[in-house]
């Protein structure tokens, strides 16, 4: 039953022992043949049957099964594919829509529950969990983001664990070992309190060799090597470029423009402008762009008010203050078509950060505690022509319907450049697995 | 609850207790401790010192070669075990919903007051201890509270101020704690009884002298007796798996770990007839060829232990439990006890089997029935009290008389723990088939509007459908009926036990652990009047990811309450959300969301 039984068999029986054994399954309507007792995802994925996974590593035996990203209904049941070794008869459903979109789900609940902010993470372009969200093209997660105030624990002497962005595979509690045999790593609460614990003094034991492998095995950025990752360019990192997925080629579709000009507004709310920079990123395009569009309400022509209705609204940044919710509404009002784009308009992004904290903390921590601040003389600004510092940070979609999204921090250009080209002319314009970024 | 015969003696103990809990530290030198034994272990030195301290992790992960990280896994799991001093007087009071309804917050509130410590800590002279604690299987007499695990039932504010009072005084939580009567209210009636009926020690172990392991097996299988712990899986086939698996040695397990909020039926039965679980494990064992029992009994029966390990010790002197039991020969079985620690999802059978193991709680993936490997990988039965009890009624009384009670689909009894807004709350044994509309007569109901089957892990049913039949083929029901009156509101039901679940997730698998945080978030906008339709309908969907992707049976049945409140109870719903939305105003108030900062306008 177990492919560990099959394994041990290999390893300790003789060369003349047997081929394992031939068999068919059928996944999605298709049959397979295949050795019998592989690992199903495995089996699925090098027959273009791609099903997502990240606790899944190879020679973790028995496998975790901890994410359940890669669930699957087997022989009608529902369960995560990566625990199953496949035998003869089996029959998968893999790609049904309810799967599919559970599956999805389950990956953007990691983002929503971890604080991940990949613009700022060594491990950005080197990330299982990104990677796995760029191969379902995940734009934005459904769920609220959580938020939850989480450590870096900066005591191990050579590793950072950056509990914002472990996932819980349970990777490293399984596989990380010293010399001794004593685990380095144990998971530590339970409930949405669960965390991995390191044990410094076994930390202190492994051999640099054994920490960086440490830090490989994880999938996402969560345990760090001090000194051992250095930011490459994009392009030279793991995931950047081409998808594992075998897809067709799809041609652009022929493009006709309708007779009017569509106008768009823009406006940068808590954001930094990166997003409108990227915009301005499509160099000659730009010129294509002045002919098709006519630019209303934009910081790019610096029209302060708006002069008539538009059709489309991008929106770079979330809302952090009352001002940004009022011109937010306006934008809703005002726009036939709303698109947040960039990682802060989709759910707060970088200035978010202090999501984690109360406000009145924040505030006082940078007004009133801080090493500058003399005893007395300062406060906290607040004045009816200051706008409202809300309580913490919120996506755009959290306070007016939004109707598209645009990953990246910034998004790519060509990205949006696509993406407006496609509301414009209502052709379906693909977006290449490179130019879908997170970060 | 019986204390006179023990009562000087606990006195004694005690007192020898709290001495300790002051005294600093000792070193142990050489300890032994098996992995097995690693809960115990933990239990005594929190006992002792009120807390489980370094120096006693270190020695323990020493003596098992263990990280110390590994150790400290174990005991943040389990919500019983503290890392610092947990108070001379540590109080566990009960939040379930029911809870709520009869007093909670001013019971909290008195403890407070009476104390002068805060809830979830301790007070600054460190002699009270207060947390907040998930049911602990006292519905029929709620609030209720432990303290040093004794229990006390009934609390309002003034009895609050007594208790706390008297331990001031120097009174013991063992010799002012309440008796915990059975509160069993009804049963069939005459032959129909089946479970709560009179018991002499060794009337189902006597018919084995003249029954074959076979023919047992048989009778257990033409029962079709099912397992009482909420999955309703036949006994008779678990049984025969474990018993057909050629591996040894193999165990048998009593799931006494009763964590589903609003069940107590497990501790009445212990109460009133823990011989009677006894004599089933032993039937189990001659079944399968096991001579190893363990009842894994919850940390909040502490207060049963006594009496349970005082049954088990006159067994053995009465040779019904040990070796050649009744003088068959080669039917061995002896029974141990194994304390949990507080953790709801070690109720689930494989996370048992881990925290049997000294691990974290954890259920394992589902590759192998525990029959096929179990603990420490060998064969393993782990059926529910009331399971045992049942067997052990059908050897004794004969399978046909069994068969007379119930319905075709569903012979036998099964015992409810009724509880919530009506004037009889306590236990009824009932013939399968009996009705919801039965069971609120019986139990006078007060205005009964919304009834919770089988705890937060069931489901609700509305008024429309009390004529529905608890049975295989209606309403199934693992053993609870929490009932809520018109006056209550729905929305705070459903925030608890969503509150139960995000706490009691292990912790391991993503859609459990992050789902119900997220879900709570989600009926956080309803509770301040933000929610839109859309978020109905987000709930709806959300529920079903995590009931297709959840490893276990906690995680996929969290959202149950939720998803049947929502089917049943619409116009409810209706009513809480906006009733024009537009695309201009999600769950979002500039009102709310500005008010923190306005605290700093002056
Ligand atoms: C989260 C969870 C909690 C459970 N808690 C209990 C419990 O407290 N007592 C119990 O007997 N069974 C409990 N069960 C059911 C057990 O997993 C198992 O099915 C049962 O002990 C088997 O015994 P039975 O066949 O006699 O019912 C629980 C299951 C789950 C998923
Ligand atoms: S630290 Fe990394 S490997 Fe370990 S559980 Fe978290 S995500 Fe997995
Ligand atoms: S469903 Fe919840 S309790 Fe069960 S294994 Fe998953 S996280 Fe743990
Ligand atoms: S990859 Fe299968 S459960 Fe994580």
């Amino acid at each position: 039953m177990s492919k560990a039984k099959m394994k041990t068999n290999g390893q300790a029986g003789n060369t003349t022992e047997k081929e394992p054994a031939q068999i068919t399954i059928t996944i999605d309507g298709r049959e397979i043949r295949t050795e019998a007792g592989r690992n199903l995802v495995r089996v699925a994925n090098e027959n273009d049957i791609f099903i997502p996974s990240l606790c899944y590593f190879e020679h973790i035996e028995p496998p975790l099964g901890t994410c359940r990203v890669c669930t699957c209904k087997i022989n009608g049941v529902a369960g995560p594919a990566c625990t199953e070794s496949v035998k003869e008869g089996m029959v998968v459903e893999a790609s049904t829509e309810e799967l599919a979109d559970a599956r999805n789900a389950i990956v953007e609940m990691m983002f929503s529950e971890g604080n991940h902010f990949c613009p700022g993470c060594q491990k950005s372009g080197d990330c299982d969990l990104q990677h796995m969200a760029y191969e379902l093209g995940l734009r934005q997660t459904r769920f609220p983001h959580l938020f939850k105030d989480r450590l870096i624990d900066f005591n191990p002497q050579r590793m950072i664990m950056e509990h914002n962005r472990c996932i819980k595979c349970g990777r490293c509690v399984k596989e990380v070992f010293t010399d001794d045999g004593l685990a380095v790593f144990s998971f530590r609460y339970r409930g949405n309190e669960t965390r991995v614990g390191i044990d410094y003094g076994q930390e202190a034991k492994l051999t640099d060799r054994q920490a960086r492998d440490a830090m490989n095995l994880c999938p996402t950025g969560a345990i760090i090597v001090r000194g051992e990752l250095h930011a490459r360019p994009f392009g030279e990192r793991r995931f950047d470029l081409q998808s594992v997925q075998k897809k067709k080629p799809v041609e652009d579709p022929r493009i006709t423009l309708p007779a009017e000009k569509k106008t768009i507004a823009t406006v940068s709310l808590a954001g930094c402008f990166g997003c409108h920079m990227s915009l301005l990123d499509i160099d000659l395009k730009l010129m294509d762009l002045v002919e098709i569009v006519e630019l209303n309400k934009s910081p790019l022509n610096d029209i302060k008010e708006f002069t008539k209705q538009c059709d489309i609204g991008l929106i770079e940044g979330g809302c952090c203050n009352a001002d940004n919710v009022e011109v937010l509404r306006e934008f809703r009002r005002k726009c036939d078509v709303l698109v947040a784009f960039g990682e802060c308009a989709l759910w707060g992004g970088v200035p978010s950060m202090r999501n984690t904290i109360p406000l009145g903390e924040c505030l006082e921590e940078a007004y009133l505690n801080c090493i500058t601040s003399m005893p007395d003389e300062c406060a906290v600004p607040y004045h009816d022509d200051l706008p409202k510092i809300l309580d913490k940070v919120y996506a755009c979609s959290e306070i007016v319907e939004i109707d598209y999204f645009i990953p990246g921090c910034p998004p790519d250009a060509n990205h949006i450049w696509k993406s407006v080209l496609s509301l414009i002319s209502g052709a379906q314009l693909p977006v290449l697995y490179s130019e879908f970024k997170y970060d | 609850m019986q204390l006179p015969e023990s009562r000087s003696l606990r006195r004694k103990e005690e007192a020898l207790n709290r001495k300790k809990v002051r005294r600093s530290g000792r070193q142990e030198a050489g300890l032994t401790v098996k992995r097995t034994e690693l809960l115990d272990y933990l239990w005594q030195v929190q006992n002792e010192h009120g807390h489980i301290r370094s120096e006693d992790i270190a020695a323990v992960s020493r003596a098992l070669n263990i990280s110390t990280i590994e150790v400290e896994g174990v005991i943040s799991f389990y919500h019983f075990f503290h890392r610092r001093p947990s108070g001379e007087f540590t109080i566990y009071l009960n939040n379930s919903p029911v809870s709520e309804c009869k007093g909670f917050e001013r019971v909290k509130e008195a403890f407070e007051m009476a104390t002068g410590g805060n809830f979830n800590g301790v007070d600054p002279s460190g002699q009270w201890g207060l947390f907040e604690t998930a049911c602990i299987g006292l519905s029929d007499m709620e609030p209720s509270a432990l303290i040093n695990f004794f229990p006390f039932t009934n609390l309002n504010s003034l009895k609050v101020k007594d208790v706390i009072a008297r331990l001031k005084q120097g009174a013991l939580p063992g010799e002012i704690c309440d008796p915990v009567p059975d509160h069993i209210r009804s049963v069939p009636g005459g032959e129909k009884t089946i479970l709560l009926r009179d018991y002499d020690p060794g009337c189902a172990l006597a018919v084995l002298r003249r029954r074959s392991p076979e023919s047992v097996l048989e009778d257990i299988r033409r029962s079709g007796l099912r397992g009482m712990g909420g999955a309703y899986f036949p006994t008779g086939l678990k049984w025969a798996a474990c018993r057909n698996d050629p591996k040894s040695p193999k165990y048998i397990f009593c799931n006494a770990d009763e964590g589903e909020p609003g069940t107590f039926k497990d501790r009445v039965l212990m109460n009133s007839l823990p011989g009677l679980m006894l004599e089933g494990m032993a039937i189990a064992g001659y079944v399968v060829g096991s001579a190893n029992g363990t009842i894994y009994l919850r940390g909040e029966y502490t207060w049963l232990k006594d009496k349970l390990q005082n049954t088990i010790d006159r067994f053995r002197k009465m040779n019904l439990l040990g070796t050649n039991i009744c003088g068959i020969e080669g039917f061995n079985f002896d029974i141990r006890l194994q304390l949990g620690a507080g953790a709801y999802v070690c109720g689930e059978e494989t996370a048992m089997l881990n925290s049997l193991e000294g691990k974290r709680g954890e259920p394992r993936n589902k590759r192998y029935f525990p029959t096929e490997r179990g603990y420490l990988q060998k064969p393993t039965v782990i059926n529910n009290v009331e399971t045992f009890c049942a067997a052990a009624r059908i050897i004794q009384l004969g399978v046909d008389q069994y068969l007379q009670t119930g319905r075709p689909a569903s012979p036998g009894t099964k015992l409810l723990s009724v509880s919530g807004d009506c004037r009889l709350p306590g236990i009824y044994e009932i013939e399968w088939g009996t009705t919801v509309r039965e069971i609120l007569e019986k139990c006078e109901a007060d205005r009964p509007y919304f009834v919770q089957v089988s705890g937060p892990s069931g489901e609700c049913i509305s008024m429309d459908e009390f004529d529905r039949a608890i049975s295989m083929d209606d309403l199934v029901s693992g053993g609870s009926i929490m009932i809520f009156s018109r006056s209550r509101n729905i929305l705070d039901i459903l925030r608890n036990f969503n509150r139960f679940f995000k706490h009691e997730s292990c912790g391991l698998c993503t859609p459990c652990r992050a789902g119900n945080f997220i879900l709570e978030k989600k009926l956080n906008l309803f509770a301040a009047h933000l929610a839109h339709p859309s978020d109905v309908e987000d709930i709806r969907s959300w529920g079903k990811i995590m009931k297709l992707t959840c490893r276990c049976g906690l995680g996929k049945t969290a959202p149950n309450a939720l998803l049947t409140a929502q089917e049943k109870f619409p116009e409810y719903f209706e009513s809480i959300v906006a009733q024009n939305p537009d695309r201009l105003s999600k769950g979002f108030s500039l009102k709310d969301a500005v008010r923190e900062y306005d605290r700093f306008s002056s």
